[in-house]
């Protein structure tokens, strides 16, 4: 039975973090070499743990399935990223942020954690100031910020588009250094697919080369799962194609618990749908809502070319119902504001599901050229994609799956339920509540990665000692048969449908169930419907190929079959949680104006959740949420 | 549209490859190449044929991963555009279209399109990095860097280490992909400690790795989908140049 051990320290908020440290036991910096670490994934949380773990001196083995660590998914983030050094001198600080922070993931987040990440945030800038990230800068030759959204502080820091792109080079960078070193050992194409548990502490993984298709075990001292969001349980989603949950997934089934699962963000500002062959969603990136206007027309089925829509009979939709946020209101509030108008028959596009997103004031009083200096490349991404030009006429938006807050359940130190499991990144669920704020997952995933990873690790490895274990061990002998049973599985299916074709089923039905808004009704709908779906799987798939070569069919294959269990357990606490929070609405809870609506009393608890076997239903557990340093209030931005 | 498509298969380095010809229909011009072949290869299953290997992974063109030839040209005719960015209304119903993979002695293919990049890897390995541990970096403002020099950085730093300069190279050189990040990090004040030692050694690197030589063809700048300026090679040349004449102990 798990017990949920949060580790949190005591004392005033700015100081818990200091005496965790203080506390954490070290290891000897001669013995750091005897400690073996994997750690799994190589994106910002990733590359960052791998490579400060390695400085210090620790043996480190790095694994990804992409052909390169400079690849991950963070490379796509565009935005920014936040730390409230207050350099525009307009009243941020640590508190405000951490505030934001807690306010925006509509108190479902814990305060401690969320506080440190506030902290942790300014030491993140200077440290990839330092690794040369070439961050925008005024001309004075200080560093530039912006607001974003769900922000009235500018905090957040860029480089163009593609900061997302920039930080996690100068995380590969890192990470190259100690390759080249000899300290880390990379193992690209190579996929996780379990987690080896001896006596009840992770003690390694088992992999597959991707391009020999060899199943090999890696046994290490502590295991660190940066493996990144489950977002492409939706088919369609912001994700790489390649993002999948079968490492943290894996671990569930080895006993981590798995926290919030149906926490899912709906970004607001994405490109439409174009067609049945749609692949993947790309977003636009939010700080377009800057200068961006959203409108739609005021009269239902308004098919007038934008230009022919007079302001008059255009709906300003979020400037007039949040007047003081505009829109900048967050994530959560702008995406089902832009439902609702398509819902109610107002949507523009040739799909019915789309907002504009119009630049045409901004462009008159700043110049077309401002315009595009801020947001050329997105522009031009805009344009090449949907053949129209933004400068011309408005963008056309709608939301789109673009992160999960849920993840495995780690304590204050990032550790899972499992002893020697951490997880670092959007792998773990621990600081965005209900709603992430937009340019805070970088944050996270490098506070994480370089500045909370290698404090605790080293208090788990002290304690625990180091009794090596071998990959002769019974157990990794038995979990590599079944990795190999499992995969050739797939192969023997034989049976007439694609991988693709049940992906995108499943990703339908989790959309339309499960997506921007829930009911008990479509969640039980959703429940009867995926076993059923699952079985026609595992009968009806079909894989061709072999196992001992590179085979993307059969890559895919264990994905989705990992994603139709998840399916499963998200829609399970989506129903449990039987309230609205943040990005979690359900039909059934809303206030007079159609805001979610929490319910504290019954629901200021994490719901993590723990496997007990195929065929039975995962036992909950909660985690109670204090709010000691802010009083939790109905969220408004109005 | 309908389209001919003729593609490079190879099952391994080991075995020889050859094109094959296979239809592509009831193509939409709001696809993407890439969604072009996700279709191709759902009917090649249905039809029991094993489907086409190509790499791709964000397709939204930042991550670098994916990257065929197309008609002879890497990432195909698009000026500054990855191939998962190249939209089929840029092709024409009854259009043949050639795919190959990027081919360069030190990319040895894997399967079909999908080839060995790991050289790049380590070229960054040797030097393409500033040497500064988590915790020990002074305050971010400390150190003001001209905008103009962030910006130019910010430039060679746009690379997405995709490979398309190689492929397209008559003498499959790395120059482009190794200038950009000299020049990115050698631009920069923090990059100053190591500039001439990195030069030294990632060029080293490069031409283990089995990369020609530059002879200043410019189709590197060319293909290249995040236009990188071949002005940077000129740069990294300073750099190795005096480098040479003024290291003692690094190379």
């Amino acid at each position: 039975m798990i017990k949920l051990d949060t580790k949190i320290p005591s004392g005033p908020l700015e100081k818990k973090w200091d005496r965790r440290q203080f506390r954490l036991r070290l290891v000897n910096p001669a013995n750091k070499r005897r400690y073996n670490v994997v750690v799994v994934g190589s994106g910002l949380a990733g590359a960052s743990a791998a490579a400060s773990l390695a400085e210090l001196g620790y043996n480190v083995k790095c694994f990804c399935y992409q052909d390169s660590p400079r690849r991950a998914h963070s490379i796509a983030a565009q935005g920014g990223i936040n730390a409230a050094k207050n350099y525009q001198n307009d009243g941020d600080s640590v508190f405000r942020l951490f505030y934001d922070t807690i306010k925006g993931g509509d108190y479902r987040s814990r305060e401690a954690n969320v506080y440190r990440l506030a902290q942790i945030s300014r030491s993140i800038i200077d440290q990839c100031v330092a690794q040369g990230v070439p961050f925008a800068r005024e001309y004075g030759g200080g560093l530039s910020n912006r607001s974003f959204g769900g922000a009235q502080v500018s905090r957040t820091f860029y480089a163009r588009g593609q900061t997302g792109q920039q930080l996690l080079l100068g995380a590969y960078q890192a990470l190259s250094r100690q390759i080249g070193a000899g300290r880390v050992q990379m193992n690209s194409r190579t996929e996780m697919l379990d987690l080896v548990v001896v006596d009840g502490h992770a003690r390694g993984i088992v992999t597959r080369d991707m391009v020999t298709g060899k199943i090999e075990s890696h046994a290490a001292d502590a295991v660190v799962l940066c493996t990144g969001g489950y977002g492409n349980v939706f088919y369609l989603s912001t994700n790489a194609k390649g993002c999948n949950a079968t490492a943290i997934w894996r671990a569930y089934k080895r006993g981590a618990a798995l926290a919030n699962p149906c926490l899912t963000q709906i970004h607001p500002t994405c490109i439409p749908v174009s067609g049945k062959h749609q692949s993947k969603l790309t977003l636009m990136s939010e700080s377009l809502r800057n200068d961006g206007r959203i409108w739609v027309p005021l009269k239902k089925g308004d098919t007038r070319s934008p230009a022919n829509i007079p302001g008059a009979e255009r709906d300003y939709y979020l400037e007039r119902r949040y007047p003081s946020f505009g829109n900048l209101v967050p994530r959560d509030v702008a995406s089902r504001a832009a439902k609702a108008v398509c819902d109610d028959g107002r949507g523009v596009g040739s799909t019915g599901l789309g907002v504009y997103l119009d630049f045409a004031d901004a462009i008159g009083r700043l110049g077309e050229e401002t315009i595009r200096e801020r947001y050329g490349n997105l522009f031009h991404m805009y344009a090449r994609i949907t053949d129209e030009d933004p400068y011309k006429s408005p963008m056309r938006i709608y939301p789109a799956v673009h992160y999960v807050m849920g993840g495995l359940w780690v304590d204050y130190n990032l550790m899972s339920t499992i002893p020697g499991l951490f997880v670092a990144g959007e792998a773990n669920f621990s600081d965005h509540g209900a709603n992430r704020l937009g340019a805070s997952a970088l944050m996270q995933g490098l506070a994480d990665g370089y500045f909370i990873i290698p404090y605790t690790i080293g208090d788990y490895l002290a304690r625990s000692g180091s009794d090596r274990i071998e990959t002769d061990h019974d157990e990794f002998k038995r979990v590599g048969q079944e990795v190999n049973e499992r995969t050739r599985k797939f192969l023997a299916i034989r049976g007439t449908r694609t991988v693709d074709s049940f992906h995108r089923e499943l990703g339908d039905l989790m959309w339309n169930c499960c997506g921007m808004s829930r009911n008990a009704k479509g969640l039980q709908h959703a429940l009867e419907k995926i076993p059923s779906l699952r079985q026609e799987y595992w009968e009806n798939v079909r894989v061709l190929g072999t196992h001992e070569e590179l085979n993307h069919s059969l890559e895919r294959a264990g994905r989705v079959a990992d994603f139709l269990e998840l399916a499963e357990l998200m829609c399970r606490d989506a129903l449990e949680r039987n309230e609205s929070a943040g990005c979690h609405f359900r039909e059934e809870h809303q206030t007079p104006d159609g805001e979610a609506l929490r319910n504290d009393e019954a629901f200021s608890h994490v719901a993590a959740w723990e496997y007990k076997g195929d065929s039975v239903i995962p036992v909950l557990h909660k985690e109670s949420l204090a709010f000691d340093f802010v009083t939790p209030t109905q969220r408004s931005y109005r | 549209m309908n389209l001919t498509l003729q593609v490079w298969r190879q099952k391994n380095a080991e075995y020889p490859g050859a094109f094959v010809t296979y239809p592509a229909r009831n193509v939409s011009p709001d696809m993407s190449f890439l969604e072009m072949l996700d279709v191709v290869n759902e009917d090649l299953i249905r039809e029991g044929e094993g489907p086409i290997a190509f790499d791709y992974d964000c397709r939204e063109g930042i991550c670098g991963t994916c990257g065929v030839v197309i008609n002879g040209r890497p990432h195909g005719p698009s000026p500054a555009t990855t191939t998962c960015q190249l939209h089929m209304r840029l092709f024409n119903d009854g259009d043949t279209i050639t795919i190959e993979p990027w081919r360069a002695r030190a990319f040895p293919v894997i399967k079909d399109l999908v080839v060995d990049r790991q050289a790049f890897d380590r070229i960054i390995q040797s030097g393409g990095y500033i040497s500064i541990s988590a915790g020990s970096a002074p305050e971010a403002n400390a150190i003001p860097i001209p905008k103009e020099t962030a910006e130019l950085a910010m430039d060679a730093a746009s690379c997405i280490g995709c490979g398309a300069c190689v492929a397209a190279c008559p003498n499959a050189s790395a120059m482009l992909f190794t200038a950009a990040k000299i020049s990115h990090l050698g631009l920069l004040p923090q990059g100053q400690s190591e500039r001439y030692g990195r030069a030294l050694k990632m060029v080293a690197t490069m031409d283990q790795e089995l990369f020609g030589a530059c002879t200043n063809t410019g189709e590197c700048e060319a293909a290249c989908p995040k236009e990188i300026s071949i002005e940077w090679i000129a740069r990294m040349n300073k750099d190795y140049l005096k480098a040479s004449i003024t290291s003692r102990s690094e190379t």
